[in-house]
């Protein structure tokens, strides 16, 4: 009889012992879990300038600037960043120079920010700002080998401006305001004697006007003015020492202006008689020696300055080509390059300004189709080992990425267009199968033996550095996260990002990694004028069961014009391959699209696109999706936000559109409902829905005392911030009393609102989210100078008398009954408002595959981090002295403001630079969501915003287990040996 | 003058936040007494009762300034339009008439809504059919601003015709007001609207129509607790602690079933005795009948 209960205190033991083995767990993750899960990419940008640096320093940098605002040191043999800055949108950076040799110039802000950053560590110097009138084109000139003073000055030009300013400390030695209304100066030049500077300016169209300066003083030595019959469209450039060559106004013909002496003489050259094809813009670029460039829409032609008397056609390149600038080459002259595309190659050709004929270097390059064209070459040189000049060149390309080409190959590349995302979605990887993988990673036998005798000299303790970093590579490679094949968890997904070059690139969740890429040819600036945007990326066919042998897809939509009412591009790609499945230029413009939840016969979600003239246009348009539709289409509802006009409306879609009956995926639209703000005292600031693929478990909340609340869940649900107009501005442009936000719940199929309540003293900017019942919206608060975050939860009201067990038994509940928007509902809401210590970038909220797990809010905070702050700590029923049960409940005592825990950053110590968007990617296992987030920076990471409580962590010591299970196998038997030998004892007696 | 006015309103707002939870429920109490055709909006944001004297004041003002649309000094009368589809378009389907209340610092409300319908003609009432048989949607607009009915601005809504028809045609009209501008109208059916939706049409060919003003309600402030920490840390703002539970309240859902094992093991062990006892009880049975039998 003894046996059993030690037995059984012995199964407690045991479990005691698995259970504090599993609670071990920790909230934040430790120093060595960083990197397990998440990974972090840097990047810059499309490179729109760069500089080398000298010769003479030692390492081999290059200091770029980017259209996302970077300014960046490269390190040339690998193109790791040194060091990098991104600078506020609202501070755009025009020029870049460097100094000295040690410092690099920015001006930014139309001419207004010179600022002086150390080149080895990127620290700010100093920061000048300049009196000016923001300009459009400012310019930076450091004049080189200036005697006049003991530094370099630095000549900076904006309007009619022109400042010197010390390259040493930023201060302003001078400045020199012209007179001549709308002036402004095109180009700086100095005399090679270095004691004048020359200012060449344009007033309105046709007055040209040259200032003599004083280097020392700024004092104007001297003032020649010329009016130009015709007029000039404001492109010029110097075609060498004293000519210039400028564009007249009617961009057809060429003005060779001689600035000789006291006078302005000027001769003019048709274009058509050097180029034939004048189709679309060109551009002119000065190479030097009287050898200009010249950028026609379809080709490239160098022409040679014979004095003033004309220009010579030397050579045309009809293929994409780009032209460097000219690089001076010691004693021998000036070199410049030239990238043409040649098929799938591209040829490098350098060649000296003083002898176009020859050519230095022709080189040619493999490069990835999926590049597009060269947009941008940036040459330099370098000694050989033989002591002749080499060169290499940064070539920038139609996707925004950047590559270093040396000796006919690519050196390195950087798939830089990952800076400016638009748009992510997410693709499920293969299921395993034997034979079937995306990118097929070469496995050949040599390669497999020598990853063994790594991993042997690894474990035998003889690898040195190098090669225990290459076991690490290789363990990484194998591991489970980065295979290609669909996981049990689901997480191992595709990241579809679409940028804003065009480009479609699949991204590895495990390690970042792009599995596939295609610059679209669809959304490629045409040569002849357009520029095509890329707008959304959608899912458009995930296979379930009917089509399960067929792959994934995406939808692409952009269009191919700035303006809104420039018809749209439509393009599916394979979402395994990144093959372009089928694309079309569609006969309408895009202005909203709308993804439905409806699937045709073969698993291609239905979308309607709504076009300029309000009419939706359904996709795709076979037969089956039509049926399906039609069957739907009573039902269905949207509504629009009109920013400009301060207008909500909400629309049903009717059989038909007015312009061709033909059609009969057109349909044409019925206005249902509208809302219009007064526009004197209420703007639209955002707008926001719950997420289409959003779940939620439960529509009921039980509280504290055993009483339920419905939630009031509509995907219908719109919630709308209204700033007063002059809260729109800058903090600290409004007082507390002209300053108001209002929040709006609103239903979008009826148009009702359903909430609505004014915070005074309220400011933009407003960010917000919209989830389940709920909706957190982040403002400023004008009276207490804090930011805050205030929080609406919604109950229906309708529903409150459910609680009867009874009822529900018998079925007298209307839990069940079907909910209509045209019933008018009861709601109940509650709010509460918290201070909050940061501003927000972006807001988002984990989205997990069942939605049981709690809600955590992701901030993207103002240092470019990303907080994990607890829904809970936003509960509107959080009250001072919660009661017991209120505790028990799990409600937080009211704080007056949202604490931050460090530990709760999930980027940790990354930085995600110039976050713009974070995305919450539901798992399989219901613990964990994927959150991606991207700005010029990309981070991955997994989170568990309940913890895992539903899989062991990786930390779980299945060791512990085993011993545990063994010692208690071993327990069992000794006492069932004991009780034995105790019965038999007692038998006996 | 205006800023202790502005202390008072301020302080009846705030009297009526410490209402707020209850507050939005007074609609649904407004909806009831349905004899006048008015209502005010929801109790936070009518400042009118602390306001009472500004009314007298500022309407004389208002009666100075000229008002479009009525000859009435301060009235105000905006139509309802709506469209019985069929391509006829909006026509005017009732009017509303209300009083402008004019505040001190110049902002200005309506009170005293009162709406009458049009009646229906025999040709609407034909297109309401026709509307009823096809599912279609009745809309109504109104104009956005009601002093200035030129701009030509109006808030739309819309429901399906086959909400409306009960009795008679009942109709609920919220109109969500900002000063004078109106920012949205909802239309909808008095009850709820059923789906799928049958088609019925109404014994009586009369609208009922209940109508509601909105205004924004005002957020409370975020708490601050500056002054309770400071307090707490003087000991003044001890909380007072619920009263502890007994231990019985506490720890029942333990005991009881701990208490139903125990009870089962002690039948468990009780049997086991009783087992060992029937197993003696025959000998013991027999024993007296062999006595029995000896007796005899």
């Amino acid at each position: 009889m003894a046996a059993p209960p030690r037995r059984s205190l012995l199964v407690l033991f045991a479990g005691l012992l698995v259970f504090a083995s599993l609670a071990t767990r920790a909230t934040a993750i430790y120093e060595d879990q960083v990197g397990l899960a998440d990974w972090h990419q840097k990047y810059i940008g499309k490179v729109k300038q760069a500089v080398y640096h000298s010769q003479k320093s030692g390492r081999r940098r290059v200091v770029v600037l980017t259209e996302e605002n970077v300014i960046s040191s490269l390190d040339l043999r690998s193109g790791d960043i040194f060091w990098r800055h991104v600078i506020d949108k609202n501070d755009p950076l025009d020029q870049l120079s460097l100094s000295h040799g040690k410092y690099v110039l920015t001006l930014s802000s139309g001419g207004t920010i010179l600022r002086a950053w150390n080149l080895p560590d990127g620290q700010m110097i100093w920061e000048t700002n300049l009196r000016t009138s923001a300009a459009s084109n400012p310019q930076l000139h450091v004049m080189s080998n200036n005697k006049v003073a003991k530094d370099n000055l630095v000549l900076v030009s904006a309007g009619r401006w022109i400042y010197a300013v010390s390259s040493i400390d930023g201060a302003i030695s001078w400045e020199k305001e012209f007179s001549i209304d709308g002036l402004e100066i095109k180009r700086i030049l100095q005399s090679p004697e270095n004691d004048v500077v020359y200012a060449l300016g344009l007033a309105g169209s046709s007055k040209l006007a040259l200032y003599h300066l004083s280097a020392k003083t700024g004092e104007i030595l001297k003032d020649i003015q010329e009016s130009l019959p015709g007029g000039l469209c404001g492109e010029t450039v110097l075609g060498c020492d004293n000519v210039l060559v400028a564009l007249d106004k009617a961009r057809s013909s060429l003005l060779l202006i001689e600035l000789k002496g006291e006078r302005i003489s000027y001769n003019k050259v048709l274009v058509s008689d050097l180029v034939q094809d004048l189709s679309g813009s060109f551009k002119l670029q000065s190479l030097s020696n009287g050898v200009i460039s010249l950028q026609t829409s379809s080709s490239i032609s160098l022409l040679k300055l014979k004095g003033t008397d004309g220009l010579e056609v030397i050579q045309r390149f009809d293929q994409p080509a780009a032209v460097s600038d000219s690089l001076t080459i010691t004693e021998k002259g000036e070199a410049f390059a030239v990238v043409q595309h040649l098929g799938s190659e591209i040829e490098f050709i350098v060649k000296f300004t003083s002898d176009l004929s020859s050519e230095i270097i022709r080189e040619k390059v493999n490069i990835d189709q999926n590049r597009g064209n060269v947009e941008k070459v940036f040459l330099n040189s370098y000694i050989r080992t033989d002591k002749s000049h080499g060169f290499r060149a940064l070539v920038v390309m139609e996707d925004h990425s950047l590559l270093l080409i040396q000796q006919g190959e690519v050196v390195w590349s950087r798939e830089d267009g990952l800076a400016s995302i638009v748009d992510v979605t997410t693709s499920e990887l293969p299921v395993e199968k034997d034979g079937v993988s995306v990118a097929d990673v070469e496995h050949n036998l040599f390669e497999w033996l020598k990853g063994h005798m790594l991993k042997l000299k690894g474990t035998l303790m003889l690898a040195n550095a190098d090669e225990v970093a290459a076991i690490q590579a290789l363990r990484l490679k194998s591991s489970e996260k980065n295979k290609m094949t669909r996981d049990h968890n689901g997480f191992r997904k595709l990241l579809v990002v679409l940028t804003k070059a065009g480009k479609v690139m699949a991204l590895h969740t495990g390690d970042g990694r792009v599995i596939w890429s295609n610059l679209l040819p669809s959304l490629r600036a045409s040569r002849f004028g357009g520029t095509p945007s890329a707008l959304r990326i959608y899912q458009w066919q995930v296979p379930h069961n009917i089509v399960m042998r067929e792959n994934p897809s995406v939808l692409v939509v952009g269009k191919s014009g700035a303006e809104s009412s420039t018809p749209g591009v439509f393009s599916i790609l394979d979402s395994y391959s990144g093959e372009e499945l089928n694309s079309m230029k569609l006969d309408h413009s895009v202005v909203q699209i709308i993804p439905l939840t409806l699937k045709d016969s073969s698993e291609q979600r239905v979308h309607l696109i709504v076009d300029s003239n309000s009419n939706a246009h359904l996709y795709p348009k076979s037969p089956d999706a039509l049926n399906v539709f039609l069957h739907e289409m009573s039902n269905l509802y949207f509504y629009s936000v009109d920013i400009q006009a301060n207008v909500i409306k909400g629309y049903s879609l009717q059989k038909s559109c007015g312009l061709n009956l033909g059609d009969e995926y057109c349909f044409s639209t019925k206005e249902l409902w509208s809302i219009i703000f007064p526009s004197d005292s209420e703007r639209i600031a955002i707008s926001e829905t719950r997420k289409m693929n959003e779940v939620v478990h439960t529509q009921a909340k039980i509280i504290g005392d055993h009483d339920v609340m419905y939630k009031y869940l509509s995907k219908n649900l719109v919630f709308v911030a209204t700033l007063s107009p002059k809260a729109a501005g800058d903090i600290g442009s409004a007082l507390p009393e002209e300053a108001s936000l209002v929040a709006y719940l609103i239903d979008a199929v009826t148009g009702r609102i359903l909430h609505r309540v004014t915070h005074h003293g309220a400011q933009g900017p407003v960010h917000a989210v919209l989830s389940e019942n709920w909706v957190v919206y982040h403002y400023f608060n004008l009276r207490a100078h804090r930011f805050e975050m205030a929080v609406i939860e919604i109950y229906d009201q309708s529903r409150a008398d459910n609680k009867d067990v009874m009822k529900l038994v018998l079925g007298k509940h209307n839990l069940s009954a079907p909910i209509t928007s045209y019933a008018r509902p009861e709601v109940a809401v509650k709010s509460q408002s918290f201070f909050f210590t940061h501003s927000v970038k972006a807001m988002a909220v984990t989205q997990t595959a069942k939605g049981i797990t709690s809600k955590q809010l992701l901030i993207g905070t103002i240092g470019d981090q990303v907080l994990a702050l607890d829904k809970r700590y936003l509960d509107p029923r959080r009250s001072v002295n919660p009661t017991q049960q209120e505790k028990e409940e799990g409600i937080i005592p009211l704080t007056d403001s949202l604490p931050i825990i460090p530990q709760s950053f999930v980027t940790h110590s990354h930085q995600v630079e110039a976050l713009r968007g974070i995305v919450s990617i539901p798992s399989k296992l219901e613990s964990t969501t994927l959150v991606f987030t991207y700005g010029v920076d990309l981070f991955y990471t997994q989170l568990a915003p309940s913890r895992t409580y539903d899989s062991l962590t990786d930390e779980f010591s299945y060791a512990l287990l085993l011993i545990t299970i063994a010692v208690l196998v071993g327990a069992i038997i000794v006492t069932w040996i004991w009780s034995e030998k105790k019965e038999l004892r007692d038998k006996w007696r | 003058m205006a800023p202790p006015r502005r202390a008072l309103l301020a302080l009846a707002a705030l009297l009526s936040l410490s209402l707020a939870a209850a507050a939005f429920q007074s609609d649904e109490l407004l909806l009831n007494d349905d004899d006048e055709f008015e209502g005010v909006g929801a109790r936070p944001s009518a400042p009118s009762p602390p306001a009472a004297p500004a009314v007298s004041s500022s309407r004389r003002r208002s009666a100075d300034a000229p008002l479009p649309g009525a000859g009435e000094s301060n009235a105000v009368q905006f139509t309802l339009e709506h469209d019985l589809g069929g391509g006829k378009g909006f026509v005017p389907a009732g009017t509303f008439s209300a009083r402008l209340k004019t505040f001190a610092h110049g902002t200005q409300t309506l009170t005293k809504l009162r709406f009458t319908r049009n009646d229906l003609t025999e040709d609407d009432k034909v297109a309401f059919k026709k509307l009823l048989q096809e599912d279609g949607f009745y809309t109504i607009r109104l104009p956005s601003n009601v002093l200035d009915t030129t701009k030509k601005h109006n808030v739309v809504s819309s429901i399906k015709a086959r909400c409306i028809p009960r009795d008679s045609l009942d109709e609920h009209i919220v109109i969500h007001m900002d000063g004078v501008n109106i920012l949205a109208v909802n239309y909808g059916s008095v009850g709820g609207c059923q789906y799928p939706r049958p088609m019925k049409l109404p014994s009586k060919w009369t609208f009922s129509s209940y109508t509601i003003l909105k205004t924004a309600e005002q957020a409370p402030r975020t708490p601050s607790f500056a002054d309770q920490l400071i307090e707490a840390d003087n000991g003044l703002g001890e909380v007072m602690k619920p009263p502890e539970k007994s231990f019985w309240a506490k720890y029942w859902m333990y005991i009881i079933p701990l208490g139903l094992i125990v009870m089962n093991a002690v039948t468990a062990a009780a049997n086991i005795p009783e087992e060992a006892a029937g197993q003696g009880q025959p000998g013991a049975e027999r024993a007296p009948a062999a006595a029995a039998g000896r007796r005899r």
